[in-house]
């Protein structure tokens, strides 16, 4: 079974947030909402200054909360440990979105909660998600974690690397190299 | 030095700058469902006990009241979900890791049991009233031969009811502020004491206000203590949770729940109470408003507290 995660290379990105867009435009996210993000963290003091550029998203935890905290099962993790969000079933009761420590999921103007979807539908006909297709500097990575021969597994036994909040205990999937 | 901006995207309704997702409806709710709980678990302990006649108010009068007040709580809970066609997906499902999951299902058996056990009551309060159709009757002479099993029921789940608001935001790990056990027990005492109060409001009989004193003490005093035990517990935390206590202690916090908290809604009503049952000052209603403005006050700060409360980037 695969373990699906992204591998984002902060020494390329260069923030110029096509992600967003493609996503946006990709998964037809209403206006005033989006599921990936562009973070800018500067870290240190001057004139000794280090700045990391991030894309973030959803970052589908393996111990997500969002999922645990679901009330009607709406929030479940399908084939590959995609995190995804059944419309038909959820509520709106917004638990998940209190639950998440990245909060990265929002309440979609039809009622139902929504997030990064790592674009499912794209990753079932083999593709990759549209965030990582359009990205211009290719710094990023989508992949199998599981299998050790997946550009996501080199990357990520070849470079420093960290993931968000771990100690959250959540398991994010999402790493970014350093 | 650590500086976080978001440059692109976000800064999406109710999720940025920080969290507001649940507004008045959630921590209504939550309060109503915690004075239920009390109201519940006290009228059938003494009815148990075989106390209906000692503690009219108590046994009778204010159960008359859970049904509609849970009622009202069960709506605002109901407008505060964001897509309101699909209620009834609490029912489909029975998850035992969601402490809503647990909640919905408690509200599916109490709210039938709260309303069969003011059924019971309302004609001995009321000894004019008379049922409208036929079948009303013969079930009330139904519920009535099953009164004892009903009671202990509503002992069980009033608890749980009462427990479980609590549990539901001690479970979010995202917010830690809310993330502590303490809050269960905490929720559930401040249940009971409201509860009591409520009985303190309706109560006429100078035996049941006293006792209903001593317990509202009682249960004021373990508050305070889980209270001091709670930020005891923050403080001797990671991190994350000495920022989180200094939501209250100093930061935006501190003012609201301090005075209106803990000074107006527990020590001043412990105080009076304290006094009015040494027979040093005249009984008022006073103290009963106290807490049940206290009660109020505490699960809507912290439901916002909560909802500011981060791990940060």
């Amino acid at each position: 079974m695969a373990r699906y995660g992204m591998v984002i290379d902060t020494k390329r990105c260069v923030g110029c947030a096509d992600c967003v867009v493609a996503c946006q435009t990709e998964n037809n996210v209403p206006e005033g909402f989006c599921r990936d993000w562009i973070v800018e963290a500067l870290d240190g003091e001057y004139p000794d200054l280090r700045m990391e550029i991030r894309s973030e998203r959803c970052n589908h935890c393996e111990n997500a909360p969002c999922v645990r905290c679901c009330p009607t099962g709406a929030s479940q993790i399908t084939d590959g440990g995609i995190v995804l969000v059944e419309e038909a079933e959820c509520t709106g009761c917004k638990a998940c979105i209190a639950s998440c420590p990245y909060d990265a999921r929002f309440v979609h103007p039809e009622g139902y909660v929504d997030k990064c979807t790592f674009c499912y539908h794209r990753v079932k006909e083999g593709q990759d998600p549209a965030c990582v297709a359009v990205c211009p500097t290719k710094c990023m990575h989508f992949g199998d974690l599981e299998d050790p021969h997946s550009e996501v597994s080199k990357l990520l036994r070849s470079r420093p690397n960290h993931a968000l909040i771990p100690e959250a205990g959540t398991k994010p999937k999402i790493f970014y190299l350093t | 030095m650590q500086e976080y901006t978001i440059t692109s995207g976000r800064n999406m309704a109710h999720i940025d700058p920080t969290l507001s997702i649940w507004g008045w409806e959630v921590p209504v709710y939550l309060y109503l469902g915690g004075l239920v709980a009390g109201v519940l678990f006290f009228s059938a302990l003494y009815f148990i006990r075989g106390k209906a006649d000692e503690m009219p108010t108590v046994v009778r009068v204010t159960p008359l009241l859970a049904p509609i007040l849970l009622g009202l709580g069960l709506f605002t809970l109901f407008l505060d979900l964001e897509y309101k066609l699909h209620v009834f997906r609490f029912y489909t499902n029975i998850r035992l890791e969601s402490p809503m999951s647990w909640g919905s299902w408690t509200l599916a058996a109490i709210f039938p049991l709260s309303l069969l056990w003011a059924a019971i009551h309302v004609g001995k309060v009321f000894p004019k009233w008379r049922w409208p159709f036929g079948w009303m009757d013969r079930m009330v002479a139904i519920a009535e031969t099953y009164a004892r099993p009903i009671a202990w029921s509503l002992i069980v789940y009033s608890v749980i009811l009462g427990i479980y608001t609590g549990i539901l935001l001690s479970a979010f790990n995202a917010r830690p502020i809310w993330n502590t056990a303490i809050l269960g027990p905490l929720f559930l005492a401040s249940g009971l004491s409201t509860g009591l109060a409520l009985n303190m409001l309706f109560s006429k009989e100078k035996n049941e206000l006293h006792l209903l004193g001593k317990i509202d003490v009682m249960t004021i005093a373990v508050e305070v203590f889980l209270i001091i035990h709670m930020f005891m517990g923050f403080l001797a935390s990671a991190e994350i949770h000495i920022q989180a206590a200094g939501l209250f202690l100093g930061g935006p916090f501190t003012a609201s729940f301090w005075v209106f908290v803990v000074a107006l809604g527990l020590l001043v009503p412990l105080l009076l109470e304290l006094l009015e049952l040494r027979g040093r000052i005249a009984a008022t209603k006073i103290p009963a408003l106290l807490v049940l403005a206290g009660g109020f006050f505490l699960r809507y700060i912290i439901v916002e507290a909560g909802q500011v409360s981060t791990w940060g980037l």
